[in-house]
Order: C-alpha cells, then structure tokens, then sequence
C-alpha cells in the first residue's frame, strides 16, 4: 500500500530539489567560490514533470529520495555508491539529443524535448534489483520504449537494440581508475526492448532524473539486474546480432547477455536467492524475473537461463 | 621520543585510538550517518579496518628498526590484538547480518566461494595467535616456536589482500594497494633475515619485547 501524505503536497515542496541534492555541497559552498559555482549550476537542472499514474505500478513503499540519489552506481562518476552524488553534477544534461541508428526506416537524432513528446507520461512505480543484492521501489517517470522504437520503424534485420552511455573523460575523472570499457553499453532482445514493461525513464520522484540516476533519460526494465538500465542514453542502435554488453565484456561468467533476476543461477561470487531492500534490516527472497514473471516469463520459453542464457 | 613511547598514557591513548573506527561504526549507525546501506557499510569498513590492523601490526617490527626505537614493541601484541578483535566483528557481521545465524547457507558459501572461503581462513590462522598472545604462552611454547607459530600472521594478511581483491567488481586499486604495502613489510623481513642469528637474543629481544 503506497501511503500518500496529502494529494496537495509535492515532493519538492520541502527544500528546493537541487539545493537538497547537492546539500553537502551547498553546506560547504560557504567560502568556496567553486563549491558554490556547483550548486548554482545544478539549480538550473530538475523540473516537474506531469505524468499520469500506472497501473503497471507496485503498490510497495518507495524507497526514499535520499537514498535513490546517494547509493548509486555510476562508475563513470566513480566507483563508490556515493561518488555519483558529488561528481555527477559536473554533466551538462541541456541541450540533449540522442542519435538513433540501425536497422531502421527513419534515422534520426532526436532532441530531448521531441523524444518527451512522443507518448504521455506515466509514473511508473518499479521494483528494482541491483546484482549486488539490495534492491530498491523507485516511481519513475517515462514511457514505454516501444514508442520510440515504433515511430523509426525498425526493419525486418532489427533483432535487437543496442544502447550507449554518454561519455566524456573530461567531466568523468574517476572512470579511468573504473576497471570496466566505456562508454557503457548495453543491450535488449527487440522482443524485451518492445515489451510494455520496458520503460524509457526521464524522471522519478515527480521531477526530472538527477544526473546521478542517468539523466536526461535511462533505460528501466525491472525484470533485469540494474546494470541492464543503462543510464544518460546518447545513442540507440537497432542491430541483427546480439550487441556487446559494458559488464559481459569485464566478466563473461558474472554478467549475462540477459542477466534476469533470477534466484536459480548464483552469481559466481554470491549467492542470488536473497535481497536487502534498502531501508530494511532483515533480507527478503528475491522472486524470479524480479516479480515480473507474469508479464515476462513467456519471453523466455524454452531458453535455459540458468546455465545458458543467464 | 623514547619518553613518549614508554609512557603507560601513549598506550592508552593508542588503545582508544583504536577503538575509534567502532566508536564511528556505532554512532553512525544509530545516527544515520552510514548511507542508504548501513549494514554493507558495516560490513566492509570492520573488513577494512582488519586488514589495516594487521597491516599495521606488520610495520611495528620494521619500525622499531628502521628508526631505532626498541619502545614502539610495546604495542605490537594490542595492535594484533585489534587486528582480531575487527575480524570478529567482521564475521559477526557476516553470520548475523548477512546469514542470520544459517549454519547450513555459510557452511555452503564457505566451501563454495573462494573469497570467503580464502577470508575465513585468514581468520582462522589470527584464532591461535590471540589465544597465544599472552607472556604465559610464550613461557610454555619458549620463545622460538612461540616466533614460528606467530609467522602465520603474514598468510592471514595475505588472506585479507587476497579476500579483499577477488571481493570486488572491477575497482581493484585499493586491494593492490594493501596487497603492495603487504610486499614491502614481507619483503623488509625477507632482506633482513638472518637465519644463524635470530636465536642470539640482543637488546631488543624477546622478553623485552613482550613488556
């Protein structure tokens, strides 16, 4: 059950969004000129957006805002979870447009602004299950990826879809002591990619993505391990073979092609069969395919995903 | 210098000292000063703090006779003792806030995950060596093969390093790091060993060491 404190109230209606995620920054800006310089530039980032409620969304507690925008993994931005949180305001998330390539009718870069309004706007409540074990609720705000993909009408040769991250070595200084390739890329089967489920996210919490959580606008597909939803997307490709994925590429028997959440296949490292949500002392049982097996499972019918197709 | 390290305050000062990071631990946690995960973030630091204890522990030696100073062996068998006493805390972490008391899930991690399986053992080869810390088992073991049993603490950090560096996911800077500084102090020994003449004790020998 999702407990609203009043209809009236918006999640911003506390302390201005930028100056909240960027308060230790702020705290410190006193006599820092560049501290301060920081600040004022976030500020002109993170606006409402309006969206309209799904019913593809769990009814679970959402995980607090505080904890979505510190515990973050970003690996261009560093490789501890609150790394993100202090480098991240550094990309510049306006203007925005992203390249979209392929097997496709209609190749296009596309603006941020045209790309928002391609499909209404839904908040979209998800779980959400990093490979790492802890798991999160996060209201995203976006819409379905098959929109997108429908309007470049992909061609019989599109199998799959390829993504890639935004990368500047300039503004990402920690990247290079990261241990994986970029810019980071990542990959859906077109049947997964044209699923309903699978959403192209440019907010959460009401307002626009904090660059730490992959603004402007990320991948989500809740049945995957969080790796999957790649973040601050630049480029789309629509490809006939299976694309290169950031994580495969470093450990090939860790992280699969597919990588669903699925407590049946370890991790060589840790076991995957439980989970601790954030916020929660004791661990929970992680369900297949995240909890989205009704939706999903028939994706994967007949595929060994424990051993094969991980 | 020579004042300040015999002095019964520098010690105590330094047992505090120690304490410090678990001070940190549990008023952060009670606080709120851990992160979105304070279980994790308890988890790796008493990790963290295990692997420096004994790294630290490992400079006393090369120390007391690079800068000449006999006192600094004073602290060696607290600083060890330290060492342990994050380790357990560390694996209590894991037992309780990770396992929650599963016998059967940890036996099964232990013998199937080679990080954990290369942590326990680094943990159990410090067992015998806090049980033998006192005077009294150096007198009924005698010194020399009390010294042989104490060399297992060069395979626990080794452990640790190695734990630490098949743990995480790509960053492997700091693990390198500890693994380096590890290199140094076990190389310091290497360079400086004297087989035919450990057993002459001089000024700083044994029991002085153990005051």
């Amino acid at each position: 059950m999702l407990i609203r404190k009043s209809a009236q109230l918006h999640y911003s209606d506390v302390t201005p969004r930028p100056i909240y995620l960027n308060r230790r920054r702020f705290l410190t800006a006193g006599s820092m000129a560049l501290g301060a310089l920081g600040a004022l530039r976030a500020a002109t980032t993170g606006s409402k957006l309006n969206a309209i409620k799904s019913p593809l969304s769990t009814s679970e507690q959402p995980t607090p805002l505080e904890a979505i925008t510190h515990y973050n993994n970003f690996y261009e931005f560093g490789t501890d979870k609150e790394d993100p949180s202090k480098n991240a305001y550094k990309l510049r998330t306006s203007p925005w447009s992203v390249k979209i390539e392929g097997a496709v009718a209609k190749p296009q870069t596309m603006d941020l602004d045209a790309i928002l309004k391609i499909a209404p706007l839904e908040e979209r409540i998800y779980r959400h299950r990093c490979v790492e074990r802890w798991s999160m609720v996060i209201p995203w705000i976006g819409f379905p990826l098959s929109a997108l993909l429908k309007q470049v009408q992909p061609t019989s040769k599109a199998k799959y879809v390829a993504f890639e991250s935004v990368y500047d070595s300039k503004i990402m200084l920690a990247s290079a002591y990261a241990g994986i390739q970029f810019p980071y890329v990542e990959g859906l089967r077109m049947d997964e990619a044209m699923h309903p489920l699978t959403l192209l996210a440019a907010g959460l919490y009401g307002e626009t993505l904090p660059n730490q959580d992959g603004a402007p606008l990320r991948l989500v597909a809740p049945w995957k391990y969080g790796f999957k939803s790649i973040k601050s997307i630049v480029k789309i490709k629509l490809v006939e073979k299976e694309p290169p994925t950031t994580w495969n590429l470093s450990a090939a028997s860790e992280y699969g092609f597919y990588s669903n959440v699925n407590p049946e296949r370890d991790h060589p490292r840790w076991s995957q069969t439980k989970e601790r949500r954030i916020g929660e002392f004791r661990l929970r049982d992680t369900v297949k395919f995240n909890g989205y097996g009704d939706q999903v499972a028939s994706l994967y019918s007949g595929m060994d995903l424990v051993r094969k197709y991980y | 210098m020579h004042k300040v390290l015999s002095s019964g305050w520098t010690k105590a000062f330094l047992f505090l000292l120690c304490l410090a990071p678990l001070l940190w631990l549990v008023w952060g946690y009670f606080h709120e000063q851990l992160g979105a995960n304070p279980i994790e973030y308890i988890t790796h630091k008493t990790g963290d703090w295990t692997l420096r204890f004994l790294l630290i522990t490992l400079c006393v030696t090369p120390f007391r006779k690079l800068f000449n100073q006999p006192q600094l062996a004073r602290f060696r068998r607290m600083l060890g003792l330290f060492a342990f006493f994050y380790g357990c805390l560390h694996l209590t972490t894991w037992v309780w806030l990770d396992k929650f008391f599963d016998v059967h899930e940890m036996w099964k991690d232990v013998v199937k995950r080679r990080f954990i399986t290369v942590g326990m053992t680094g943990f159990v080869l410090m067992i015998p060596l806090a049980v033998t810390s006192t005077s009294g088992w150096v007198r009924r073991l005698g010194f020399v093969r009390w010294q042989r049993l104490h060399r297992l603490v060069y395979f626990s950090a080794l452990a640790g390093v190695i734990h630490y560096y098949w743990l995480v996911k790509s960053d492997v800077r700091l693990p390198l790091l500890y693994g380096a500084i590890l290199g140094l102090l076990l190389g310091y020994r290497l360079v400086t060993a004297k087989p035919f003449r450990v057993r002459h004790s001089g000024s700083s020998g044994p029991m002085q060491m153990l005051k």
